[in-house]
């Protein structure tokens, strides 16, 4: 049986952020799961912060993680309103179909 | 020099034809409106002229005085110590050139209400001959380098622009492009020049620019020319001369002269014959203190001149274009005056100028009252017999003939002997060419003029044999009502015999203190140490009544006389020898008819290389190299970097997020690993 150490929270850091990774490239379909790698690749970032500031001893790293969390709910909301008005503007989500950005 | 002349009355003497010619140019022309009719226009225009010459005749009875000026009156800019300005030195060689411009301007400007009486474009006419006036004012009056070439490019316009004055006609506008492209030529030589003085002495003064010549002669030029070393002295002078070639119409930039006769009669009297060309000769004078100092372009100016003087000749004598007689004869008696520059003479040359201008202008004006009043034919195959209808035309011509031919006690004479007598004293090495050219030249002008002479007054009256007389006559005047030419309006004959006085009289008169005397004392150096042709000329003279009594011992007088009575047989007594030669010779009438197959050369070999470099540098540095590989080699590599890069510009969110990783990876392995 061995402790936690500081290396399993950030394999999970790492796993959580590859995971949001490999779900924006291999999401086709739609754009909420796109929203939610991103905010699951902010996870991934928390996750490290609050594992620094435990084994560390500095508090700031977890203060850091409000502002971040905050951050990213505002984030979603913005995302969320995007996404409904891109539905009503096009009738769809899909992101195979929204190629736009190239002018 | 104890006088000094009035500055304000000789700012008139060239603003005075200026006025006219403005006057005459802007209110006379549909310009400004037609304000002022003919009668005004030359009114104006004469009266411009006329004031002109009174005053510098004045000028030159104070400068006999010894009155001088040499000032300048306004500075237009200084760049770096180099001024430029506008001012006039006036001595006897100014004084006497302003007298022969204006005196023959003011010859022409009257017969020219006669000649061109017909002709729609008179008024302007008048404005582009005044304007002639004042630019060749300002060029010989100029006291510094830049004021010269600003007259010397005036002339050139205005010459340009009255060669094309028909501008209908396609021969006058090639002409008046030729006459234009081939001064360039010269024109860009001649600007070397100054620019070199400019550069070496930092002045355009001339006084300021001789007192450094002999600082200019130790400089050695610091570039290889052909591969041999070269004083500085010897190239400014070649360089100025080229300028003088082009002007005063020196083989082989000579082509442009014969050409010009496609102007108007008048203008072929006062700027192709007696002023514009000689501004050539003028200004080599003038630089006398320069050209001294190099004897190589001595040299190279007395074969030029030699060249032209004889070879221009033969060309003559095979001219049935009455004007082109006359304009060969030009160019050969320009060479004349070239080979005397040559041979330090430069008093000499200015002397035969002076007489040139007066007997020649005579000549023209003559050809042209002949052209009037054989209704616009000038073709001299088709004339004869005209002294019975054209007495004055045909004494005055006969006077400028035997001037031309250098007959004792015409003017004509004086000049022209002292020419060769200069020649054959000269001691440099191009001398000896000279002097068979210049007295070979003698029974050529001789046999030339006077074949004209008896075609054009004498012999059988051919008028109805020619065969375009219709074609000829491009004014379309056929209500005459007959074909016998009738004497010309007073207008015409009586400048004829106004000019006719001086062909006769002025070399009798002034060959002595041109000459021999004080007159061009301080104006023209000449190194007597190594060129004592003028002092040995000046030892060799006992007054002009002993020259012309000797020169009728002398081989130039009975070449003269030789040319004539070869003349008077070939074309009068035994009209077969001429067609006997053409045929027995006709290579070399083919040569000639082809004027030494220089046109052929230049529109062939020099225009065509020209136009094939141009064409080279067209195709080739053009086209291929800025067109094609800088701009258009630029937009296609932007364009094919673009069109592998746009397949990274795919518009779906997840590609750019993919970059986006992939360069946070690349950037954290760097900073990680790499650095």
């Amino acid at each position: 049986m061995t402790t936690l150490t500081l290396g399993h929270f950030l394999s999970l850091g790492a796993m959580l952020f590859a995971l949001a990774v490999i779900g924006i490239f291999l999401n086709r379909k739609n754009l909420i799961v796109l929203l939610m790698a991103i905010e699951l690749m902010l996870l991934a970032v928390n996750m490290n912060f609050v594992a620094f500031s435990h084994y560390l001893g500095d508090m700031h790293g977890q203060v850091f993680v409000f502002f971040i969390l905050t951050v990213a709910a505002a984030e979603s909301a913005i995302g969320l309103a995007i996404l409904v008005l891109l539905f009503r503007n096009k009738n769809n989500i899909n992101v195979d179909e929204l190629n736009s950005l190239k002018g | 020099m104890s006088q000094t002349l009035n500055a304000s009355t000789l700012l008139v003497i060239p603003m005075a034809p200026l006025v006219g010619s403005l006057l005459a140019g802007i209110l006379g022309t549909q310009f400004g409106g037609n304000w002022i009719g003919r009668r005004l226009s030359h009114t104006f225009t004469i009266l411009g002229v006329l004031v002109s010459f009174i005053l510098s005749a004045m000028t030159l009875s104070k400068v006999i005085g010894g009155a001088s000026f040499n000032d300048s009156l306004y500075t237009w800019m200084v760049v770096g110590g180099l001024k430029m300005e506008v001012g006039f030195m006036v001595d006897s060689l100014t004084a006497m050139m302003m007298c022969v411009v204006t005196f023959v301007s003011l010859m022409v400007h009257i017969y020219t209400i006669g000649y061109m009486d017909e002709d729609e474009g008179y008024n302007r006419f008048f404005a582009y001959i005044s304007l002639f006036t004042f630019s060749m004012l300002m060029l010989v009056m100029s006291n510094n380098l830049l004021q010269l070439f600003f007259g010397w490019e005036a002339v050139g316009l205005v010459s340009y622009l009255l060669i094309g004055f028909w501008y209908n006609k396609p021969t006058a506008i090639f002409a008046n492009m030729k006459a234009f492209l081939v001064n360039r030529v010269g024109d860009f030589g001649f600007i070397l020049g100054i620019g070199l003085i400019a550069a070496y002495s930092g002045t355009l003064n001339y006084t300021e620019l001789f007192a450094k010549a002999n600082e200019l002669a130790a400089i050695q030029f610091p570039w290889y020319i052909f591969g041999m070393d070269a004083m500085l002295i010897t190239v400014i002078c070649i360089c100025l001369f080229i300028g003088a070639m082009g002007k005063s119409a020196q083989f082989p930039l000579h082509v442009w002269l014969p050409d010009s006769m496609e102007g108007p009669t008048p203008i072929s009297a006062l700027i192709h014959a007696a002023t514009m060309v000689t501004a050539g000769i003028f200004m080599v004078a003038r630089m006398s203190p320069l050209f001294e100092l190099s004897d190589a372009a001595l040299n190279f100016m007395m074969v030029i001149g030699s060249i032209t003087a004889l070879f221009m000749g033969f060309l003559g004598i095979i001219q049935n274009d009455i004007k082109r007689v006359v304009a060969y004869s030009t160019l050969s008696q320009l060479g004349y005056m070239t080979v005397a520059l040559g041979a330090s003479a430069y008093s000499v040359a200015v002397f035969h100028l002076m007489t040139h201008a007066f007997f020649k202008a005579l000549l023209f004006l003559g050809a042209g009252s002949v052209i009037m009043g054989m209704h616009h034919n000038q073709d001299i195959r088709w004339m004869g017999g005209v002294r019975k209808y054209m007495p004055i035309t045909w004494i005055t011509s006969l006077l400028g003939s035997l001037a031309l031919i250098g007959t004792p006690m015409f003017s004509g004479f004086y000049s022209k002997d002292s020419i060769i007598e200069a020649v054959h004293l000269s001691t440099l090495p191009a001398a000896g060419f000279a002097n068979f050219a210049v007295l070979a030249g003698v029974f050529v002008t001789a046999f030339y003029s006077f074949r004209m002479y008896f075609l054009v007054f004498h012999g059988p009256e051919r008028y109805d044999q020619n065969p375009d007389a219709h074609h000829d006559d491009h004014h379309g005047h056929d209500d005459h009502g007959h074909d016998k030419p009738h004497e010309s309006p007073w207008v015409v004959t009586v400048p004829l015999v106004l000019l006719a006085i001086p062909s006769v009289v002025i070399g009798f008169m002034t060959i002595e203190p041109m000459l021999y005397g004080e007159f061009f004392k301080n104006v023209i150096f000449i190194d007597a140490a190594k060129h004592p042709a003028m002092q040995q000329l000046g030892e060799l003279f006992h007054g002009p009544v002993a020259m012309a009594l000797h020169g009728m011992t002398m081989a130039p007088f009975w070449l003269a006389l030789a040319g004539v009575v070869a003349a008077w047989y070939m074309y009068l007594v035994n009209p077969q020898v001429p067609a006997f030669f053409a045929r027995v010779l006709r290579p070399l009438v083919v040569l000639l008819e082809q004027k030494y197959y220089m046109d052929w050369i230049n529109e062939n070999i020099l225009a065509k290389g020209a136009r094939g470099l141009g064409q080279g540098l067209w195709k080739v540095g053009d086209r291929a190299i800025i067109d094609g590989f800088f701009v258009n080699g630029s937009w296609k590599v932007v364009g094919l970097v673009s069109s592998v890069v746009r397949w990274f510009q795919s518009g779906f969110l997840y590609h750019y997020a993919l970059v986006m990783i992939l360069g946070v990876f690349v950037l954290m392995t760097y900073f990680v690993w790499l650095a």
